[in-house]
């Protein structure tokens, strides 16, 4: 059978392939990096000095590149000083896994340096509401839009050629611009998530919009419907689930403006605690951060998807997922 | 078929004579005429039906025939008013129409079934426009869907019924809406041929209970002629109405009738209107030698 083989296109996996195949997709990651950081035949450019030796510059606890530390170590022993002694060591910028693992708890228990500066929970907070506001003003506005737009051609015509060639400005060319206007706190931040996402918003749901079968307007129609009718009673409910889809991917996009938005004005959220910390070489803080920021991502995703499926009751009979 | 002594289809016992004089006079509630359609396309313009002339009785049943391309949906659509005739008028009960409207109930082939309501909801779903209260709306609904046998699967969506089911909901919505005239294009032209004479006998059954008018589309003689009181045959390039047969098979129909000599006689008949024998000329002109030819070394290689 088909269905005993890995690779046959387009066939599901059993539910256990599956779930080993989730499990894997995160842990060969981890294995690799966790297979850097702790054998040190694989990588470890440098050496953490743990005795300086004569060597007037090393001190303790600090990296150098290994065939400078050879160079020295050769340097001294010609000369007949004191030997430097060290281990082998990945640069800073690449924590091990249990740093980082540390980090995730630390990070939110470091108090801020300064009074002005904010514990990592509240930088958190802050990012999502920028996603938060930036999302929902362009969806109130770009999915009704995409809605006129598959649904009337005129509204189309007039619309979406200068949409689409306005989805090719880079969003954070508009930084300068948004700052001018809106200050330098949330508003420009709120701004570039906006622009980043509304173009492509109209654009995608309007083409959501078009796939719906038109023979079901048809039907609305021999059926008595208006058109206040078809667009409420038939092209609303008929693309919902699919709208529903569009809108979590488009949230993912959101997410990938946040960095940007939030260096524009003053630097806030979870890009200024990453941009901090990696001034104080806080690394382990840095990847923490990072993968605090892809977990949120997901979990809200994996959330949605599940609620979509409550959602969309006549959708669990057809389709799957 | 020739050689089998059958009766003219023109042949009409006195019960199908009596009961097309007492068809003749009553109203009519759909008249065409001099209908023409012409598509604008890429190749230039299509003309899709040319002079279609003819009416249709209150509480008739009328099979729409002819070859695939005829322009058979174009027409029916022209009716339901989703297309714009180019020439001619359609009067529906003496008015002309020209966009869609719930005295014309259409049922299509691909069932266009609202995958989002259930069953009761599809079928509220033109009440609720005529602007009927939920629970008029919903009661009435329930009626029609006892009607066409599906009161179990009141609340169910449609993407669980079988085709045959979401067919019959599609009719139950349709007719809820009380049109004037029922437009069905290939029905059951999607359904497998157990379940296809099943739903035959049930649209009998349905039409026989209530007033309504239906103007039915197939490409299947023995459907055309088993559902219907007259055989409108369209021509061909462009659509015209080649002839009119008056089916001269007693009602109440049942499968049985397939075998007697009425329903033969006009099954006869309209193979010679669709399958004229130049077609079968023709297919017999055809230079087939080169693949007898293959065929013949690729036994030998065998
Ligand atoms: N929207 C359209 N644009 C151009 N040509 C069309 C269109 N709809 C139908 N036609 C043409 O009109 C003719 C009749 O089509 P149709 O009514 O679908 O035939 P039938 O239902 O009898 O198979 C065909 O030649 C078809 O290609
Ligand atoms: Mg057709």
């Amino acid at each position: 059978m088909s269905s005993s083989a890995w690779l046959a296109p387009r066939i599901a996996l059993s539910p256990k392939r599956e779930r080993a195949l989730t499990g894997l997709s995160f842990f060969l990651p981890l294995l690799l990096w966790a297979a850097v950081s702790y054998a040190p035949f694989i990588w470890h450019p440098n050496i953490e000095i743990t005795e300086p030796g004569s060597v007037s510059y090393f001190q303790e606890g600090m990296q150098v590149e290994r065939a400078a530390f050879n160079e020295e170590l050769e340097r001294q022993r010609a000369a007949g000083g004191s030997l430097p002694d060290g281990v082998r060591a990945n640069p800073v910028y690449l924590p091990a896994p249990h740093e980082v693992a540390v980090a995730f708890y630390t990070s939110f228990t470091t108090e801020p340096q300064r009074r002005s500066e904010q514990w990592l929970h509240q930088s958190l907070w802050h990012s999502i509401q920028i996603i938060f506001w930036g999302f929902m003003l362009s969806s109130v506005v770009g999915v009704p839009m995409g809605i006129l737009c598959g649904t009337f051609a005129a509204v189309s015509r007039i619309q979406e050629p200068f949409v689409e060639f306005f989805r090719y400005l880079p969003a954070p060319a508009f930084g300068a611009l948004a700052v001018a206007i809106l200050g330098i706190y949330d508003g420009p931040k709120i701004a570039i998530i906006f622009i980043g996402t509304f173009f492509q918003q109209v654009l995608v749901v309007a083409n959501t919009t078009r796939q719906l079968d038109i023979s079901l307007l048809e039907a609305a129609l021999t059926l008595g419907a208006n058109r206040r009718q078809l667009l409420f009673k038939v092209v609303i409910p008929g693309i919902l689930p699919q709208l529903y889809r569009d809108q979590r991917i488009l949230l993912g996009w959101a997410w990938t403006y946040l960095i940007v938005a939030e260096l524009i004005g003053t630097s806030s959220g979870i890009t200024w605690f990453i941009t901090q910390q990696a001034r104080y070489q806080n690394f382990d803080n840095v990847f923490a951060a990072i993968i605090m920021i892809g977990i949120i991502g997901l979990l809200s995703d994996v959330v949605l998807a599940k609620l979509g499926k409550t959602l969309f009751p006549w959708e669990r009979a057809s389709h799957k997922a | 078929m020739a050689d089998l002594q059958l009766p003219s289809y023109l042949v009409q016992s006195e019960t199908v004579k009596a009961r097309f004089d007492e068809l003749k006079r009553r109203d009519v509630i759909l008249e065409v005429s001099e209908l023409g359609k012409t598509f604008e396309s890429a190749n230039g313009p299509v003309t899709a039906l040319e002079g279609v002339n003819f009416r249709v009785h209150r509480r008739e049943f009328v099979t729409v025939i002819g070859p695939s391309g005829c322009g058979k949906s174009t027409l029916i659509r022209v009716l339901a008013g989703l297309e714009a005739a180019t020439t001619g008028e359609v009067l529906l009960a003496g008015h002309p129409v020209d966009t869609p409207g719930p005295d014309r109930g259409m049922v299509f082939q691909g069932y266009t079934l609202f995958p989002w309501l259930t069953v009761k909801k599809n079928v509220m779903f033109g009440l609720r426009n005529q602007g009927l209260g939920d629970a008029d709306a919903s009661r009435d609904a329930l009626q029609w869907i006892q009607l066409v046998g599906l009161e179990k699967f009141a609340d169910v969506y449609p993407d669980e019924l079988s085709g045959g089911m979401k067919q019959r909901v599609a009719i139950a919505r349709a007719l809820a809406a009380k049109p004037r005239i029922l437009l069905m294009d290939e029905p059951f032209g999607a359904l497998d041929a157990q379940t296809r004479s099943k739903m035959q006998s049930y649209l009998l059954e349905i039409w026989r209970h209530i007033d309504t008018t239906v103007l039915f589309i197939t490409h299947d003689l023995d459907e055309a002629i088993y559902l219907a009181d007259r055989i409108l045959v369209l021509d061909a390039n462009p659509g015209r109405v080649n002839e009119v047969i008056e089916v001269p098979v007693p009602r109440p129909r049942s499968p049985a009738q397939f075998l007697q000599p009425e329903f033969l006689s006009a099954r006869q008949r309209l193979d010679e209107l669709i399958h004229p024998p130049s077609a079968t000329e023709e297919a017999a002109g055809l230079d087939l030698s080169r693949f007898v030819g293959s065929g013949e070394k690729t036994d030998a290689q065998d």
